[in-house]
């Protein structure tokens, strides 16, 4: 335990306050310049869902409208994950700086960071934050300014598009995608919306150029990401490690010799069992063969002394009530999924029940109207697959 | 012309204009993909799932009614990966659903009944989670809305809210516990609602229903010392043989007469004389209010003058314009002037005493069910209308008692307050209230016929949301001549939504009308929430076009020349907004709060 097997980044935390002489460098460069450095870098959105930064932001920069917009998606609410609090905490000067870098590219003049509710404490701080910011701004000729919105605690609204509804005064309910929000976004207006840790990687590679960061990480998944490590580990924190590294190797460094399972992407992602850790890598799905589990940066470490039952049943009671409610597979699946593991438990349903739901599952995924409900079911499959047993007994 | 996109579905060639859904795309088939969320009147919700279907090379099914058309796409709606995603989306809503069916009102004309039947859902694997402990409100007059048979489709929602502008129906709290509800969950009787009943006929089971009198109005045929008094409203007509298996639009007028006999009414009346006699009271009111306003300077009952037929529209306008109630007709509708006339002049006419007379109106409205219900509507001495049903509900009369409707011959209204004109049936029409006002105002005025083909005033027609229009008067009678050389500026608005758009402009004072009709549901009466279902833009059609072919099938056109109507007021009300007229034939309207 505690190996320090695997290589400990510092981009993210390093301290570096030159937000002016790189904001004035960077508003030097050409558009163009600057989106080929992103695009380069093989930067992938940091909330877990992996689209590629710099197309994002190449596509809304094409989108043919007055009215632009740029979000910072700190909503960070899957369970596990504590990294962007860290990070709007440590560095929001370098936050700020991607969203008017991209502002400047976009052609947007708001910025809004959608900050989750019980982040509120941190406002007093990233106020003062964003007024420094804004005078370098106004020294540079940039007439860019940032906002905070308070979101009020529904897990969806980390939902893009529910995030969105959410600001315009409405239900937070995913919208029907397409159209993006490259397209229509904010208020119908074309919005590139990013997540905290994704707009704290520009500044890196703004700053150092995109091989420093292309260099790290493996093909599909380049650059480093913070990993917010929690469960039965010794040293449970945040850690800024390379993408692309084996479950294997990571559960060496920071399991507590007895890991049977690690929950990869929170509530929302896959439970991995300890004889698929040295198949497994961590990143985003790509043309490699093997499974390669992206996340959004949660690592749960559960050792032998877990019920993995009661881990499920944490999770489904918790997509149980964090279900917008909007759409069928996600309201009722996740309230069927939870009553039939207890049922199954309790002996009132068959063990064979398993199997309708979890082909329940599998419906759920391929038709849930968002990416939360699309995706609430893969802790249950991955967890009854490789656990079965302990559903049952 | 847009751009063509070209794609196959379920290996067939279609091409289809960009920004076509894959749902309306597969219609251009005549391949159904089964839908409950969508419904034409409304925007896409997308919630429901039901009508997923596979794009070919993709790992996640998508929904029709939602997703755009791409050029080269191939969809399957059948396939085996659909129809088990598909059941398992159904079998989810029917476990959170109460589907106990033979005890829903709905029951036989039900969306999610009658999928379940298609995909022949016989087992129920999935826990029961429709515990029962789901609230039924039934204390508003005019709609039961209850939980359990809710499949949180937001329909009403988007009715209430898009179509209505009203609001009464959201969305409240998430995950299981999602329903849909009023503000703070309080009785759709406390709230704003206007009883339109739009989200009745919106939704696709047995969430929300009329509250019915059927049984009430049974037990009053049956009981031999009533004598019971029906009225049928106009729309009523064009509506029922839809509940009856003809055709949308069939004219059913003389076959309705004759059923409504067979059940056992004691009289058989028109709503119709009583629409002429609005157009007699609220025509004058127009004058008068014009002269006041226009040549004495007197604008305490200010232009421009809104009708008052509708009570969906009344309670909005009460709810949501409150500083604005002088500018709407003190003209009771229809149904309550019938009301408050039948157990006076008529009674008397019949010497039967008011408080053996049962008064029974059938509307194509769930409204008036509310309406009859105010308290101010007693004029009589008595509650001038006793029960209110719609015309789903005399279906549901007719059907029980095993009448052979396409068989019935065709029969007459009894006399009295039983004749009408063509300007009276085509109140259930957005713009007929216009039209028929405009036909006997303008003949009044000039001595001379409505300078249209046929009577005919097409440009207050039709199912445009917001319609205006303006009559020059010109060589007007002594009486007028402050009136010479005058435009009258019209407006039509129908569905809530409309009429909002409309007022807020009034409020502005960014328009100029004299004269504005409203009637709260998209069509007019012909739409009204108590029609048959399903109601849409392609059945209104049908409905306002047998409108109009009755209309124009009438001998008399104007309300003016109801020979009953010169009658009642002969014999019995003196002249319209005389002093009988004032007592029974106006009323008052009261300002509500918005919460």
């Amino acid at each position: 335990m505690g190996k320090n097997m695997l290589k400990r980044i510092d981009l993210i935390f390093k301290n570096e306050h030159d937000t002016d002489e790189i904001l004035s460098k960077i508003f030097k460069r050409s558009n163009d310049d600057l989106i080929n450095d992103l695009i380069g870098s093989g930067l992938k959105g940091r909330g877990g869902a992996g689209f590629p930064t710099g197309l994002k932001w190449k596509l809304t920069s094409e989108a043919k409208d007055d009215e632009k917009y740029v979000i910072c998606n700190a909503d960070e609410g899957e369970p596990g994950t504590f990294k962007d609090r860290e990070i709007l905490t440590q560095v929001p000067h370098k936050v700020l700086t991607g969203m008017a870098v991209c502002g400047r590219i976009i052609g947007a003049k708001k910025g809004f960071i959608y900050l989750r509710g019980e982040y509120n404490f941190l406002k007093p701080h990233l106020n003062e934050e964003i007024d420094k910011f804004h005078a370098i701004l106004k020294k540079l000729g940039s007439d860019f300014r940032i906002e905070i919105f308070s979101g009020s605690g529904a897990y969806i609204c980390g939902e893009e598009s529910s995030l969105m509804e959410s600001m315009e005064g409405k239900r937070g309910e995913p919208r029907n995608k397409p159209p993006f929000p490259t397209e229509k976004g904010y208020l119908g207006k074309p919005t590139v919306i990013n997540n905290v840790e994704t707009l704290a990687h520009a500044w890196t590679i703004f700053k150092y150029g995109p091989k420093k960061f292309r260099d790290l990480g493996v093909q599909d998944s380049r650059g480093s990401k913070l990993f917010s490590v929690s469960g039965d580990t010794p040293i449970a924190g945040i850690y800024e490690l390379e993408l692309g590294m084996s479950l294997q190797d990571f559960v060496d460094d920071f399991g507590d010799d007895d890991c049977k399972a690690v929950q990869v992407g929170g509530a929302a992602g896959f439970c991995v069992p300890r004889k698929k850790f040295r198949e497994t890598a961590i990143g985003y799905q790509g043309k490699l063969t093997g499974i390669s589990l992206p996340t959004g940066g949660s690592m749960m470490l559960f050792n032998s002394s877990r019920s993995m039952y009661n881990v499920l049943k944490n999770y489904l009671e918790f997509f149980e009530e964090e279900s917008c409610g909007q759409c069928t597979p996600c309201r009722v699946g996740c309230q069927q999924l939870l009553e039939g593991i207890e049922a199954v438990k309790r002996g009132e349903k068959h063990q064979h029940y398993l199997n309708k739901l979890l082909r329940l599952s599998e419906t759920m995924k391929m038709t849930a109207k968002c990416g939360l409900g699309q995706s609430v079911a893969n802790s249950f499959s991955s967890i009854v697959e490789n656990f079965r047993e302990e559903m049952i007994y | 012309m847009s751009k063509m996109v070209n794609l196959k579905i379920n290996g067939i060639d279609v091409s289809v204009e960009a920004g076509t859904t894959i749902l309306e795309a597969a219609e251009k088939l005549k391949i159904k993909i089964p839908v409950l969320c969508y419904h034409k009147d409304l925007c896409i919700a997308g919630n429901c799932r039901v009508c997923v279907v596979e794009v070919v090379g993709s790992r996640k099914l998508v929904a029709a009614c939602a997703t755009p058309v791409n050029e080269g796409l191939e969809i399957l709606t059948n396939s085996l990966l659909v129809r088990n995603a598909r059941k398992d989306i159904i079998e989810l809503l029917l476990s959170e659903h109460n589907a106990d069916c033979t005890k829903c009102y709905r029951n036989g004309n039900c969306e999610l009944q009658d999928l379940a039947a298609e995909y022949k859902i016989t087992n129920q694997d999935f826990i029961d989670l429709a515990h029962g402990t789901y609230t039924i409100d039934d204390l508003s007059p005019s709609i039961v809305k209850d939980d359990s048979r809710c499949i949180r489709c937001q329909r009403c929602v988007r009715t209430c809210t898009e179509l209505q502008s009203v609001g009464a129906l959201s969305v409240a709290h998430k995950g299981s516990e999602m329903k849909i509800s009023t503000f703070f969950d309080r009785n759709i009787r406390e709230v704003v609602c206007t009883n339109c009943g739009q989200c009745v006929i919106h939704c696709p089971t047995g969430a929300l229903v009329e509250k019915t009198y059927i049984e009430r109005v049974w037990d009053a045929i049956a009981d031999p010392t009533k004598h019971v008094v029906v009225q049928t409203a106009t729309a009523v007509r064009i509506g029922l043989g839809e509940e009856l298996e003809l055709d949308a639009g069939s004219r059913v007028t003389g076959k309705m007469v004759s059923a409504l006999k067979r059940l056992g009414f004691d009289s058989v009346l028109d709503t119709d004389f009583t629409a002429d006699l609005t157009i007699m009271e609220e025509g004058t009111e127009l004058l008068h209010r014009l002269k006041a306003n226009l040549v004495e300077g007197d604008t305490s009952e200010p232009l421009p003058l809104t009708t008052s037929c509708s009570p969906g529209w009344v309670k909005f306008f009460e709810h949501t314009f409150p500083d604005m109630l002088d500018h709407m007709s003190t003209c009771k509708s229809p149904q309550q002037m019938f009301g408050a006339l039948a157990k006076t002049y008529f009674a008397k006419k019949i010497e039967v005493d008011p408080e053996n007379m049962v008064s029974v109106s059938i509307m194509p409205c769930t409204a008036k069910k509310y309406e009859a219900d105010r308290p101010e509507m007693r004029d009589s001495g008595q509650k001038d209308v006793d029960y209110v049903l719609t015309t789903r509900e005399l279906a549901v009369m007719i059907k029980q008692a095993g009448i052979q409707f396409s068989d019935l011959p065709e029969e007459k209204y009894d006399s009295i307050m039983g004749q009408s004109t063509g300007a009276a049936v085509i109140f259930g029409a957005t713009g007929g209230v216009m039209e028929a006002a405009l036909r006997t105002a303008y003949e009044i005025v000039t001595g001379r016929e409505v300078p249209f083909e046929n009577l005919n005033i097409t440009p207050v027609r039709g199912l445009e949301g917001v319609r205006e229009a303006s009559v020059k008067i010109e060589n007007v009678l002594p009486d007028w001549k402050f009136l010479e050389g005058a435009e009258l500026k019209c407006c039509v608005a129908h569905g809530l939504a409309n009429a909002r758009k409309v007022m807020e402009k009034v409020q502005n004072k960014e328009v100029e009308y004299h004269f504005i009709e409203i009637m709260a549901c998209p069509g007019g009466c012909l739409g009204g929430g108590g029609q048959p279902i399903p109601t849409n833009d392609e059945i209104r059609k049908k409905r306002m076009d047998a409108i109009y072919e009755e209309d124009a099938n009438m001998t008399l056109r104007k309300s003016h020349e109801n020979p009953e109507v010169v009658q009642i007021y002969k014999e019995f009300l003196g002249e319209p907004l005389g002093k009988e007229s004032h007592k029974l034939l106006h009323t008052e309207y009261f300002e509500r709060q918005r919460y």
